[in-house]
């Protein structure tokens, strides 16, 4: 098969203007993946199936991940005038400063795929998909036109990270209930508080437990008195 | 009044037979459990060979399984009750007739098992409707299911028929359906029914 930069080489020569990435992977199995931009996203897919050398017909898999916005600190050196007395006189004086920068870099959700061939026999091919950030503008084109395996697997992304797929056949929820509002997949999930009662408390679970029992206290509610820091 | 034993035995010798009508209405109501035939998950499998020849649960009178929650008297809630099928179950519990019986089969449907910490799963279904007998396991062996049927019918039979304790379809004002939970924004509401669940308090 193919190397990842070879089919981005062959990709940019199908499909002019499309903005390929490649985003290498040091770990020993070095399944390098493609980022491909949202515009592109479908022609791109459709080459990857139709291409005769490529034939990736079989989407394996459609996951989710949930990138939170990062802080960067960096050190930077700054040459700023100075005043200072030296030898008695006032003098301005040009010194080199160690100064830390902070800067947010947003967050996204990124959905990944893994392309392989039933007729060729090979594979994976990665391909990602970033949302522009975490909050509003979760969408992304749907590959479900091109690969209908990648429906239900798209609908779950959705149900569980909350991306949009634009071009979804039938966006739904499939794994949660219609009404729930929540995405319990992402990073800043919040549980439903239902740590009433852990037989097995222990570190993180304990004081989980304790908070429910503080606010059951504060609240006057039944079983405030009930006594359960772990056996 | 209870009939002695030993005059009991004497009398059937001499082909006189003699019993009590809370006996004989025991031993008609736990000889004939019908359990319901529905399964949750992998403890499913375990209560269908519960009652395939192996195990043959039909030797203590719970042979059909009733495909209709009107015509069954026992619940086996087998397996993960997840969130989104807990209104289900209770809705199911709720149209039984009574007289009506839960076994909470396995580590999930008793607490919610292995699942305990995640969002989706019901930490047991002893939270919405009553439950007469928890048999933990993951899942638990059919001799344990068998066990858990024979400590109900136990139950049963230890039953007085009047006064504080009948059986709850003797008693006009005793509860027989319970809120069904309504799937809300973040959770079920309400996160379990009040009375039916109080709070274990852990005794060191």
């Amino acid at each position: 098969m193919k190397t990842v930069e070879e089919i981005k080489t062959a990709i940019e020569a199908a499909v002019p203007g499309a903005r390929i990435e490649v985003i290498p992977n040091p770990g020993p199995s070095a399944e390098h993946s493609l980022l491909l931009d949202h515009e592109h996203a479908l022609d791109v897919a459709r080459f990857l199936r139709d291409d005769a050398e490529l034939a990736l017909d079989f989407p394996s898999n459609v996951s989710g991940v949930d990138w939170l916005d990062k802080e960067i600190v960096e050190k930077i050196k700054v040459k700023r005038q100075v005043t200072k007395t030296v030898d008695g006189v006032e003098q301005t004086v040009e010194e080199t400063v160690d100064e830390t920068r902070k800067h947010i870099e947003p967050g996204y959700l990124e959905a990944v795929y893994h392309l392989y061939s039933v007729a060729r026999k090979h594979g994976p091919v990665v391909l990602r998909m970033r949302t522009v950030n975490r909050t509003d503008q979760t969408e992304m084109p749907s590959l479900t036109p091109i690969w209908r395996g990648a429906e239900f697997q798209e609908r779950e992304v959705f149900d569980l990270f909350g991306i949009v797929f634009t071009g979804h056949p039938d966006l739904r929820r499939i794994l949660m209930w219609d009404g729930f509002k929540d995405y319990p997949m992402r990073k800043d999930y919040v549980e439903p508080d239902d740590f009433e009662w852990e037989p097995t408390a222990h570190d993180e679970v304990l004081k989980r437990a304790q908070a429910h029992r503080a606010a059951l206290a504060a609240a006057g509610g039944e079983g405030a008195d009930a006594t359960h820091d772990g056996c | 009044m209870a009939v002695d034993q030993q005059l009991n035995i004497e009398m059937g010798k001499q082909g006189v037979f003699v019993t009590t009508i809370q006996e004989l209405y025991n031993w008609g109501r736990k000889s004939s459990i019908w359990p319901m035939q529905f399964g949750l998950a992998c403890c499913a499998i375990e209560m269908i060979a519960t009652t395939m020849a192996r195990y043959d649960m039909a030797r203590f009178g719970a042979e059909v399984f009733r495909p209709s929650p009107r015509q069954a008297d026992l619940m086996i809630v087998s397996g993960t009750v997840t969130k989104k099928m807990a209104p289900q179950v209770v809705r199911l519990y709720n149209q039984m007739a009574e007289p009506k019986y839960v076994i909470a089969m396995g580590a999930c449907a008793i607490s919610g098992g292995p699942f305990k910490q995640g969002y989706n799963v019901l930490k047991g279904i002893d939270r919405y409707i009553p439950v007469d007998v928890h048999i933990p396991g993951c899942p638990p062996r059919p001799e344990a299911l068998l066990q858990a049927f024979i400590a109900l019918q136990k139950k049963i039979d230890e039953q007085h028929l009047t006064g504080e304790g009948r059986p709850r379809h003797l008693d006009a004002d005793a509860q027989s359906e319970f809120t069904v939970p309504e799937p809300a924004e973040h959770d079920l509401e309400p996160t379990s029914n009040h009375g039916v669940w109080p709070l274990p308090v852990v005794i060191k």
